[in-house]
């Protein structure tokens, strides 16, 4: 077989040999060499992979087989349009995080547990990664907890000592749900019969009135929903975005919850999508209204916030409303929203998180562990780091989804949907609640702009290059993916249409 | 060069222009230098494109399609062509005016101002040669951006205060009401184009058009249609210039050009028939209400401002009068207010600049030590308040010719008693100039005029605004030729 034919299985096994590799090295440099080296090639795969699936007709699937075993019996890596579009996404933000983490966790870690990092993140990866591509439910679980604990390393890895409570309470509830997502995996294995996705969805139509499968829905639903954050269920993530180190955040948040989005859009549609179980329980308006309050809620919130780095933790609370709004709709626009919004608000919410990094490099005291990035060591920061603070405007514009950034076409499709439906109010809602992005961007802006200086801080002090090109490469795109769309949208569009054409 | 390539030109020259400015931050020579050359080439190139257009052609451009079906293009059309020639046109003057007071008032961070003035010109081209709603949208977002830095330029708490009103009011209302317009509009009509005789499909009923309008009317908020009025006031912070270009004329025209451009290409004024008569009575309100704050203002550009929202109301009371007779009016209005305003902002700045004053009970026998300043100021006033022989009477005159037209009688009565009113608050000014007796103060500090280029520049407009009135003849036919159906 040629090598073309293997890349789904070395998606995940390149990074997840990556990371012991990194332990056995463990000088930090080489580590680093070496996840950095599997991440790169994780993302050439990935985007080999989506040449692969636009080289086949539409709506085709790439279907492999795990030691040749044939599903539904063996383990079957599945990649459609809308895999390989999480799989551009895990792998790409890998790519740019890691070369920027060297730089950045010199100053964040202590020097010995350099390798644990590299290790870690690599292990987080192949979990993100194996998540999205297989085709097999039991092993979701299995990845889903690969990623997950690599996650509580990473985020325990934080300076601040508070790191360590936050990555308690990220483990306790990231537990509860992943045993959610077992038990209802495990009903519906005890129904059908099959822990294949695709084999799956085509037994539950018989049994779609059954109790345990209608129970196997609500505890899917509350398990993947505590791990992408859907508001009341997002209490870990403000205090393990906030005390994470600066490159850890910035991954998590642009790949964790959104691949757990991912298995979200997975379950419904593609598993109960053929089926009537989805109106058998009230899960979308649950899912509205809870959307609905994340996105005033947590905005809100966030306005009030002192640390920055909490300010947009929160705000991601927010965004992760906007996603789930559009699925709530249940509908080709509604859907396309969502999909388009989890890249372009993963994009922009990474560009911030980055820029933060190195924004802490910059307020730093000559030799001293970076400080938090609380607002009153913001005054005047325009001054002193104009690239970082200019960035993070920019990438604020597109949470707020100004026109010509990537938040704009989320908006435009998510406002589409909701007229649709005929719901006026709901336009209103999405709207008013954009304009809550703007006060807490604006205190930024305000802080960083128009405040002076503390005194002896006057000085130009932009942070290192390497901090700053990956975190400015976000930042371009998405302003770039504001203006063409042709990638995002288009697969979007395409993964939408396959995904609720076939509704009945 | 072609049509296509123009359009091109002239949206990439003020961006070059920008480049150009925030490289030679250091050179301020320089710097100016590449402002006015810009500025005059930006203008040149815009003219080129005034033959085709009276000649029937409608060149235009895409750019790229970021959603489907909704392409960012551009098509220049007659109201464009009008509107783009008096932005360009005036930024020459404007830049030049921009020198001597900058210089004179020693601004800091002149760099950022001239860059930021470059970019909300090349986002005021933009709007006016918009071809769909998703472009205006877009650009019209843009401007309120990039003119936020030349609002807050002074840095002051006050300064910040202003921007957040500027910020909060103009974002606010085109994101809560502009932007779902726009998109219901593509949801129903499945194209958001500007064309002749409007795009809305026959079907639609006329409570949702009425619904639509209000929102378009309230989301564009830079038409400071009352009750969102109050960033233009606020925005009166912002150094002279800028009050004078962009919210005299590019700001605030781009407000009132998208309210005409939607009535006329996105509605279509048969359309609309019988859904206006609210909005001419807010327009109405909105004039009068206006001028009585301008009446009562002490402070010389705060007055000028509210002077602004009432005379911007009076483009959106012309064009919901429909009347064609009155859309002209509107069309030339947007022209004639801008040469005039432009006039009054100029003369205050110079005095600001020659004295630091900016109350007009300072004003006191001020004419006799800036007689060109004052005579400018003058003949603006002339203008606002439509006597010959300044360019706002050609425009009145379309306006009472509509207003007779429709026989509306209560509009009529509206317009009189606003160009009563502004005889109000803007005679005294005049009066307090040359025929009171200057104050002790005033004799303590002896000044002159203010520095030539910007008796220069008043001078220009002031002449412009004659010269407005005596030959109308582009910017009334652009106006005619808007509301030809092809």
């Amino acid at each position: 077989m040629s090598l073309s034919a293997q890349l789904p299985a070395l998606q995940v096994v390149l990074p997840l040999l990556s990371a012991p590799l990194a332990v056995l090295l463990r000088r930090g440099w080489l580590a680093f060499a070496v996840v950095t080296a599997a991440a790169w090639a994780a993302f050439a795969i990935a985007i080999g992979l989506w040449l692969q699936v636009d080289a086949l007709p539409s709506n085709g699937v790439i279907s492999y087989h795990i030691g040749s075993w044939a599903p539904p019996w063996g383990i079957e890596y599945r990649i459609d349009r809308l895999t390989s579009f999480v799989l551009v996404l895990v792998s790409g933000m890998a790519a740019l995080v890691l070369p920027y983490s060297r730089a950045s966790i010199a100053r964040e870690i202590p020097q010995e547990s350099h390798y644990l990092f590299y290790a870690m993140l690599g292990l987080c990866l192949a979990g993100l990664l194996g998540i999205t591509i297989t085709g097999d439910a039991f092993n979701v679980f299995v990845f889903l907890e690969i990623s997950s604990l690599s996650a509580y390393v990473l985020i325990a890895l934080g300076r601040d000592r508070r790191a360590l409570a936050a990555s308690y309470r990220y483990l306790i509830m990231g537990s509860i749900g992943a045993t959610f997502i077992v038990i209802g995996i495990g009903f519906l294995y005890l129904m059908t019969g099959t822990l294949n996705l695709a084999d799956m969805a085509a037994r539950i139509g018989a049994i779609e009135s059954s109790r345990p499968v209608l129970a196997a829905l609500a505890f899917l639903t509350v398990g993947i929903s505590l791990k992408l954050a859907l508001f009341p269920l997002h209490q870990w993530l403000p205090n393990a975005y906030t005390y994470a180190p600066s490159a850890v955040t910035a991954f998590l948040a642009a790949t964790a919850t959104k691949v757990s989005v991912y298995v979200l859009i997975r379950f419904y549609f593609s598993v109960f999508g053929d089926s009537l179980v989805f109106h058998k329980l009230p899960l979308p308006q649950l899912m509205l209204w809870l959307s609905l309050l994340a996105l005033f809620a947590a905005s809100f919130i966030a306005i009030f916030q002192d640390n920055l780095k909490r300010l947009f933790a929160y705000s991601s609370v927010g965004q992760i409303g906007y996603i789930t709004l559009g699925l709530s709709f249940d509908s080709v626009n509604g859907l396309t929203a969502s999909i388009v919004h989890l890249f372009n608000h993963g994009i922009a919410k990474a560009a911030i998180f980055l820029l933060i990094g190195a924004l802490v490099v910059g307020i730093a005291r000559p030799g001293a562990a970076p400080p938090a990035p609380t607002f009153d060591r913001l005054a005047g920061l325009a001054r002193r780091m104009p690239l970082t603070s200019f960035g993070i405007v920019i990438a604020g514009l597109s949470l707020i989804g100004v026109p010509g950034t990537a938040g704009f076409i989320s908006k435009w499709y998510l406002v589409l949907a909701a007229l649709e439906k005929g719901q006026l109010w709901l336009v209103g809602a999405i709207l008013l609640s954009s304009l809550l992005a703007v006060a807490y961007v604006w205190r930024f802006v305000e802080a960083a702009y128009f405040q002076a200086p503390p005194p002896g801080r006057e000085l130009k002090r932009e942070a290192p290059l390497s901090l700053l090109i990956p975190a400015w490469v976000l930042v371009l795109a998405s302003v770039w993916f504001g203006l063409d769309t042709s990638l995002t949208l288009g697969s979007a569009v395409e993964v939408a249409e396959g995904l609720v054409r076939h509704r009945p | 060069m072609s049509a296509e390539t123009l359009i091109l030109t002239a949206l990439l020259l003020p961006l070059a222009g920008a480049l150009g400015i925030a490289l030679a931050g250091r050179a301020p020579t320089l710097r100016e230098g590449i402002t006015l050359t810009t500025a005059v080439a930006l203008f040149a190139c815009v003219l080129q494109l005034l033959d085709p257009v009276l000649a029937g052609e409608r060149p235009g451009l895409t750019l790229i399609e970021p959603l489907p079906g909704l392409p960012i293009a551009f098509r220049v059309e007659p109201l464009g062509m009008l509107f783009a020639l008096v932005a360009s046109g005036l930024w020459i003057v404007n830049s030049i005016y921009s020198i001597g007071y900058l210089r004179g008032n020693r601004e800091r961070h002149q760099t950022r101002f001239y860059v930021c003035f470059a970019l909300s010109l090349a986002a005021t081209l933009a709007i006016a040669f918009a071809a769909n709603l998703l472009t205006l949208f877009l650009f019209y977002e843009a401007l309120t951006l990039v003119t936020y830095p030349l609002v807050t330029h002074s840095g002051t708490d006050k300064a910040r205060r202003a921007g957040r009103t500027y910020l909060a009011i103009l974002m606010g209302t085109s994101v809560l009401f502009l932007l779902p317009a726009i998109i219901y509009v593509w949801h129903i009509a499945g194209t958001t184009d500007f064309r002749a005789g409007g795009i809305l499909p026959a079907e639609m009923d006329q409570g949702d058009l009425g619904v639509l309008l209000a929102l378009f009317l309230f989301g564009t908020a830079k038409a400071a249609l009352m009750p969102f009025h109050r960033w233009l006031p606020a925005a009166m912070v912002a150094p002279t210039p800028v009050s004078a270009l962009l919210h005299a004329v590019a700001v605030v025209k781009a407000g009132v050009f998208t309210v005409v451009k939607v009535m006329v290409y996105v509605f279509g004024p048969e359309r609309l028939a019988g859904a206006t008569d609210w909005l001419i009575a807010l327009a109405g309100f909105t004039i009068l209400a206006a001028s009585l704050v301008a009446l009562s203002a002490d402070n010389l550009k705060r007055r000028l401002a509210y002077s602004t929202v009432s005379q911007l109301s009076y483009v959106i009371l012309a064009a919901a009068l429909l009347a064609p007779l009155s859309l002209v009016a509107a069309a030339l209005h947007i022209a004639t207010h801008a040469l005039g305003k432009i006039t009054l902002f100029f003369a205050a700045g110079s005095i600001y600049t020659a004295t630091h004053k900016t109350e007009v009970s300072q004003l006191d026998g001020i004419g006799r030590r800036m007689p060109w300043t004052m005579a400018a100021f003058g003949i603006g006033a002339l203008s606002m308040i439509g006597l010959p022989p300044a360019a706002g009477f050609v425009s009145k005159w379309f306006l009472i010719s509509g207003v007779m037209d429709q026989g509306h009688w209560l509009a009529l009565g509206v317009i009189l008693a606003s160009t009563l009113i502004s005889a109000a608050y803007l005679l005294p000014v005049l009066y307090r100039a040359f025929f009171r007796p200057l104050s002790a103060e005033a004799l303590a500090h002896p000044h002159g005029e203010a520095p030539l280029p910007i008796v220069l520049a008043l001078t220009l407009t002031a002449a412009g605004t004659l010269a407005l009135f005596l030959f109308p003849g582009v910017p009334l036919e652009l106006a005619q030729q808007m509301l030809v159906t092809q």
